[in-house]
């Protein structure tokens, strides 16, 4: 393909070479109208990508980097405006006629998105979704369209392609429709792909196929790739030039290698050492088992309705057994559908399991729920999602003190506001906010929040379901330090359950690897990461990026 | 499929059986019959009568002739149109009320679908509060106040349209009551596509289309028109059982000679078999649709498909 020169010189550090530039932007502005102002979401950007390329753009939600792309595709919500210049081979994309740019996107500029589950139509056989781009901009004939199709589909590896080419998306993994969506893009031959987080929903040994699949892709095919991360893993490992991006600004660009090496802007050094540090120290023998479970099962019957197939059982979690003692922090890793959250809500009683469990050395799994209920106060949980485990009708107050009016009913109101700015304090917010509801804080706000409406009840044990995995790094790094000094102060025991390998490596003290509802390998954190012992561990590791704590480079 | 719906239809024939059954006791436990009428008739007679209808006999006894002269596919006499059968009242007002039934569906699905996507597609707009307003009145305003109101409008002041009547079948006599059966599902189908239209254009599969450059017309059309169109799938069998009701109020004021008018008629008289008949074919008619919307929401949406 004929690659147009432009004689205009990237603001990178000027040893790309200035005729393949592809892609220009100056003074990129967006901004939304919303009923009490307008947000600026991105104030002022230059970027530009060489035809080829990998660039990155780096930094953490809110940051204006996925609205930076919007734009260029115009994709922005209703209430959004983009001001500046998108040059792509002299046309300007933020000026053109929804028509012309109808020529250019998803054609020479193709995107795939965050969320494999729902970019693509439900309703619709991925065959056809493949093949519409094609249709609509090169006028292919169908039986045509379908030949490279099926061409595509194997070229993004999907196994057996001649026949998945008539499934439907939910009918795929997540992995799978990440690469549909992926020959999706490439079937016209685009010169630029803009990839926006297309891992950030994968979990990490899926994670890393899709980037050496990308990166494979892209020397065969040629394209230049735009990639929308906040991941300096990624950034490292795929990415030829990086622009750091901050409140609505870059704040540094360059190549990877000499922004890695030596990053200049304050921001870009906290990303950089944003990863989670420290480690726990084991607790001595000696010290009380405070939960212990054996043989633990939960299982789920699947099927034997009036038109679904034969029924099956399907363990979620099989046979497990663990003992968690006083001060502990036990680290329980694994991907999706490893079980790993389902062990946790059972050990809880959340829900019905078999085996024993006890609780400081009580068996709890017989429990009815009016005996169950004083347990409750010292056994709580924080969950993964802060948007979603805070009720968005109440305020903060309620929220934090609803707890106490079923394990304290004799508080007074006054007492329980004391308590709830208390606790408030414990987790480093203001207890002034104590009547504003949920919707007004972060993300990382939230989960104190959350933090705190489980620490007013002065629990024994918290089970921590992934509670840093909805979060920035830089956030992440500060709840991490929150949970330790909460840990240190009241002597609590964590189950700390995340598939984030960093996180877990920093904050536990014990590991277990589940998959697929077993446990395949535990010990001791520092034995464990040092030496994996199972195959399974160490793909999960290599997949995590790991090796790069230890300042090496990662392969790749 | 063919397996599929014929598991269905078989599904179906408990509950018929239990909606037979419980009318059929129900309707014994109304007081009086078919012959109280305001002046009594003689004992003789009434004797006679009873014995020619099989009254006489113990309940158990009239229960099993009815539910094997209905596995013969016969619905016995009417009590009060003597000269008929239940099975030929239907056979004459049954085809009137489906042509009734579904000229108001189709009416109600093709408007609704479009004022509906209109105002999904202008969300907060002029036409989208337009809409809106114009849905809201449709819903509140009852049958029997909008069947009199257009047949005094249009029938009798402009004198466009026949007041009332069938007329055979004639396109104008079906005008006002396809109308006012219509304009309540209208509205309701109106504002459910709307409702389902704006998150279909907010989902991300759409933002997908619009990345790749489909053209509005498609990306309305082909992906978002069909998920919106999900939820009005489900809301066909409330729509259908809501029609045949709707029917009482119209075909009585239109004066259409449909079975709507059977429902009423009948209870008050006390004409057992005719009751027993309606609530039978009424019955079908449900079960039958239901199937139908199951088969169509499977069609349309691949992620509720069975094997």
């Amino acid at each position: 393909m004929e690659r147009a020169a432009r004689n205009e010189t990237p603001t990178g550090d000027g040893d790309i070479d200035p005729a393949g530039t592809v892609l220009s932007v100056r003074d990129l502005k967006v901004s939304f109208a919303l009923a009490d102002g307008t947000v600026e979401a991105v104030r002022g950007v230059d970027f530009s990508v060489a035809s080829g390329e990998t660039v990155a753009i780096v930094g953490e939600s809110g940051s204006g980097k996925s609205q930076t792309v919007m734009a260029l595709m115009g994709l922005l919500a209703s209430n959004g405006r983009a001001s500046g210049e998108a040059l792509y081979r002299g046309e300007d994309l933020l000026r053109l006629s929804p028509r012309k740019l109808n020529r250019i996107r998803g054609d020479k500029i193709t995107m795939i998105f965050q969320e494999p589950m729902s970019s693509l139509d439900p309703l619709y056989r991925i065959g056809r979704q493949i093949a519409e781009p094609m249709i609509f901009h090169r006028g292919v004939s169908a039986r045509a369209a379908r030949a490279r199709v099926l061409e595509l589909l194997k070229l993004v590896q999907i196994p057996d392609a001649e026949r998945r080419i008539d499934a439907y998306p939910h009918e795929l993994s997540g992995g799978q429709r990440q690469r549909v969506m992926i020959a999706m893009a490439l079937a016209n031959d685009p010169d630029i792909l803009i990839a926006d987080e297309p891992t950030t929903a994968l979990d990490v040994t899926i994670q890393a196929e899709m980037l050496r699949l990308l990166k494979e892709l892209q020397e065969r095919l040629g394209m230049a790739v735009v990639f929308i991360t906040h991941d300096l893993g990624i950034v490292r490992r795929f990415a030829d030039r990086v622009y750091v991006m901050q409140a609505g600004k870059v704040v540094e660009e360059g190549r990877v290698d000499a922004i890695f090496a030596a990053p200049k802007d304050a921001y870009t050094k906290m990303l950089l050492a944003a990863e989670p540090e420290g480690t726990k120290p084991p607790v001595p023998a000696s010290a009380p088992v405070v939960l212990e479970g054996r043989g633990v099962s939960v299982s789920f019957h699947i099927g034997g309705g009036l038109f679904s197939g034969d029924p099956f059982e399907l363990k979620a979690v099989d046979r497990i057994t663990l003992r968690v003692r006083q001060g502990q922090t036990v680290g329980i890793v694994g991907e999706s559908g490893s079980g790993k959250s389902t062990l946790g809500r059972a050990l809880l009683r959340l829900i019905p399991s078999r085996g024993e469990i006890a609780f400081e050395g009580r068996d709890i799994a017989g429990l009815d729920l009016r005996r169950e209920r004083p347990l409750r106060r010292q056994m709580q949980i924080v969950f993964q999602d802060p948007y979603g485990s805070l009720s968005p009708r109440l305020t903060v107050g309620q929220i934090v003190t609803e707890g106490l009016l079923v394990h304290e009913p004799q508080l007074g109101r006054r007492e329980r506001e004391r308590r709830a700015a208390e606790a408030l304090r414990e987790v480093q917010l203001d207890p002034a906010m104590q009547s504003r509801y949920p919707h007004e804080f972060s993300g990382g706000q939230r989960q104190r929040i959350a933090i705190a409406r489980a620490m007013i009840l002065k629990p024994r044990l918290v089970v921590l379901d992934e509670p840093t995995s909805a979060l920035d790094r830089s956030v992440q790094k500060e709840i991490i330090e929150l949970l330790r000094k909460l840990q240190r102060d009241n002597d609590l025991t964590y189950l700390f359950i995340s598939h984030d390998l960093a996180v877990v490596r920093a904050l536990s003290d014990w590991v277990m690897v589940m998959k697929d509802g077993k446990v395949v390998e535990e010990g001791p954190t520092e034995e464990v990461f040092a030496e994996p012992a199972q195959e399974y561990t160490r793909r999960l590791m290599a997949a995590a990026f790991l090796t790069q704590r230890e300042g090496e480079a990662p392969a790749g | 499929m063919l397996r599929y719906v014929l598991k269905r239809m078989a599904a179906a024939i408990p509950t018929l059986f239990l909606i037979v059954t419980i009318s059929f006791f129900l309707m014994r436990v109304a007081p009086g019959g078919p012959f109280n009428l305001e002046r009594p008739l003689e004992a003789k007679v009434m004797e006679n009568l009873n014995r020619i209808y099989h009254l006489d006999e113990p309940l158990w006894r009239q229960y099993l002739l009815y539910l094997s002269n209905l596995l013969h596919g016969d619905l016995g006499p009417s009590f009060v149109y003597r000269d008929f059968s239940v099975g030929d009242l239907f056979a004459a007002g049954l085809p009137v009320s489906i042509q009734l039934g579904a000229s108001a569906m189709t009416l109600a699905l093709f408007l609704g679908t479009i004022l509906g996507s209109i105002a999904a597609l202008k969300q907060n707009s002029a036409i989208d509060y337009l809409v809106v307003g114009v849905a809201t009145f449709g819903i509140t305003i009852p049958p029997f106040v909008v069947a009199p109101v257009l047949s005094l409008i249009f029938g009798v002041s402009l004198g466009w349209l026949p007041a009332g009547g069938w007329g055979n079948g004639a396109f104008a006599n079906k005008i006002l009551p396809v109308i006012t059966l219509a304009l309540p599902q209208i509205a309701i189908v109106a504002r459910l596509i709307r409702g389902a239209m704006i998150e279909a254009l907010r989902s991300d599969h759409v933002r997908t289309a619009r990345a790749y450059g489909l053209p509005t017309r498609i990306v309305v059309m082909v992906h978002a028109l069909r998920a919106a169109i999900l939820p009005v799938v489900s809301y066909l069998g409330p729509a259908a059982a809501a029609l045949l009701t709707g029917s009482i109020v119209v075909e009585t004021i239109f004066g259409i000679p449909g079975i709507g008018r059977y429902f009423v008629q009948a209870a008050l008289s006390r004409d057992y078999t005719l009751v027993m008949g309606t609530v039978v074919v009424v019955s079908i008619f449900v079960v039958v649709f239901n199937t139908i919307v199951d088969l169509l929401y499977a069609w349309l949406d691949p992620r509720v498909r069975y094997d």
